[in-house]
């Protein structure tokens, strides 16, 4: 049967070896780069988007009287005034002790008795507002303050860590071209290996035509043995990926930061890493059956 | 096969490759079916290049030539491989598929037709056992004889049970002995129905089939289409 001209270990038209010559290294190499940047761009934009969700509504109010007495004062104040407020899902008044280990790193303990006066920490609330920290619900919040708490400073959390997100964003589409560059990087050196074969079996091609065969059929050949290649080097390539990916994840998870663990990969992320290497042979396979339909039609 | 019973007809055909002058020129005959034909001429006298237009490795330069029935100029090139697979070619240098066995090798026309696996060993062996290599079947052909891998190369042209059979000096290669068994063999095919054509530059060859016609080719140019210097030369009415 025709398959069997093309399935066939004993039958086949090419000589294979079967992740032999540089074809399957190269595939392998680019498939790992493939993953890596594309669990880089996914893992950033888990982050971004994690992150997002979690301070878009934040809002932080701070009391920057430096009486202590007058800004405990406004800032319970404060407190009241922002929770009678419409939209406001939720506040905080971050405790004293808290903000004094927040500036402990720095400055030590002990600073009160040491120089006889406390150094003037802002009073920090923490609002979380139903909807997102637009200027006008940052411009409401003020104007409800104003009277009660006149030292009250209102930011939106999202508007300074905007600069970290475009950088983010921006990585983010750097992995992406990166991917798009590997998968035509791939396609040439798909398209070289069956030019390169093509003029090698120029001859065994002439016969198979001469003797009948089809262009599709021919194509086929080049297209499983191309296949193999990729399949072999995917699968390597992936492999490879994984164990970079999961150290790199290991030392990230050691640094703590939030904003880092939120970038870890789901399940669905996972997937896709996996479906790398299928989707590279595939393009292999598409390449070469191309090139190879494009270089019969110049035959006769 | 067209209704007057002719499988191939070239009409005013001439072939040049590139810029040359032309090595096959106003090439104008007919064959029919169930024929045997020698194809003869001094190296060089264009006698392989006729046979590439024949078994369609070779599009010409100018003329017309219909093959079973179909303008072999005109047709789109997708359905060259449904014409091919009605000539069957033993070239002179065998070109067989080295890296496949002689059964491979053989099956090679019948698993390009699209005939099931299980159908292919009988015939396959049958080919091989009638050219006296059913001892071969596995052997590839660098550890074939010339000979072996003539006959190889002839089976191959034969499995599909060609309409029409190409050899080019399949002779050349083998003895004396062996160079009459494969005539043996193609008188064999032509008696089943095949048009053979054979081109060779050995004049006694000819003598070993009579009925044979003889198309002489010298510098190009077709000096016998008819067959009227058979071998032996017909004598006078």
């Amino acid at each position: 049967m025709v398959r069997r001209l093309f399935t066939g270990r004993d039958t086949e038209l090419i000589p294979q070896g079967r992740m032999s010559g540089p074809m399957p290294w190269v595939i392998a190499i680019m498939v790992a780069m493939t993953a890596i940047a594309l669990a880089a761009g996914l893992a950033l934009g888990n982050a971004v988007s994690s992150a997002k969700a979690e301070i878009e509504g934040g809002v932080t109010v701070q009391i920057i009287e430096p009486r202590a007495d007058i800004r405990q004062k406004e800032a319970e104040s404060a407190v009241a005034a922002i929770k009678t407020m419409p939209g406001v899902a939720g506040l905080r008044l971050v405790p004293q002790a808290e903000l004094d280990a927040l500036i402990e790193p720095w400055l030590g303990t002990g600073i009160a008795n040491a120089t006889g006066s406390a150094i003037p920490v802002p009073s920090l609330i923490d609002v979380r507002l139903k909807g997102p920290a637009t200027p006008a619900a940052l411009s409401a919040i003020e104007q409800r303050l104003k009277p009660v708490a006149p030292s009250a400073r209102v930011d939106a959390q999202s508007n300074w860590l905007k600069p970290v997100f475009n950088a983010m964003v921006s990585l983010q589409v750097l992995a992406i071209a990166i991917v798009a560059l590997l998968a035509l990087a791939l396609t040439a050196a798909v398209l070289l290996a069956a030019r390169t074969a093509l003029g090698t079996n120029r001859d065994t091609i002439e016969i198979v035509h001469l003797l009948g065969g089809t262009d599709a059929q021919v194509a086929r050949v080049f297209q499983r043995s191309i296949g193999y290649d990729a399949a072999g080097g995917g699968a390597v390539g992936l492999a490879l990926a994984l164990v970079v990916i999961l150290v790199l994840a290991r030392r990230f998870a050691g640094l703590g930061a939030g904003l880092v663990n939120n970038g870890a990969l789901t399940w669905g992320d996972w997937l896709l890493l996996a479906l790398v290497p299928v989707l590279s042979t595939l393009l292999a396979m598409v390449t070469a059956r191309l090139t190879v339909l494009h270089a019969l039609r110049k035959m006769l | 096969m067209t209704a007057d019973g002719e499988i191939i007809h070239f009409d005013n055909v001439g072939l040049r490759y590139g810029t040359d002058r032309e090595v096959l020129s106003d090439l104008t005959f007919t064959l029919f079916p169930s024929r045997f034909y020698f194809l003869t001429g001094a190296s060089g006298a264009g006698k392989t290049s006729l046979l590439r237009l024949l078994y369609l490795a070779q599009r010409p330069s100018r003329g017309a030539i219909r093959m079973f029935g179909t303008d072999a100029i005109t047709m789109p090139r997708s359905r060259l491989p449904q014409l091919r697979r009605r000539i069957g070619v033993v070239f002179q240098d065998f070109r067989l598929i080295q890296h496949l066995s002689a059964f491979d090798n053989v099956a090679l026309p019948l698993r390009v037709a699209g005939h099931r696996e299980e159908d292919l060993a009988a015939p396959v062996r049958d080919i091989l056992d009638w050219v006296g290599l059913a001892d071969r079947l596995d052997a590839k052909p660098a550890t074939l004889s010339g000979g072996e891998q003539q006959r190889v190369a002839i089976a191959r042209a034969v499995i599909a049970r060609p309409a029409m059979l190409v050899a080019d000096e399949p002779t050349g290669n083998v003895d004396p002995d062996m160079a009459l068994k494969l005539m043996r063999l193609f008188e064999m095919l032509n008696r089943q129905g095949t048009t053979v054509v054979v081109a060779t530059h050995d004049l006694d060859l000819l003598r070993k089939v009579p009925d044979s016609l003889i198309m002489r080719l010298d510098r190009g140019r077709l000096s016998d289409p008819t067959g009227a210097l058979r071998y032996p030369p017909r004598k006078p009415a």
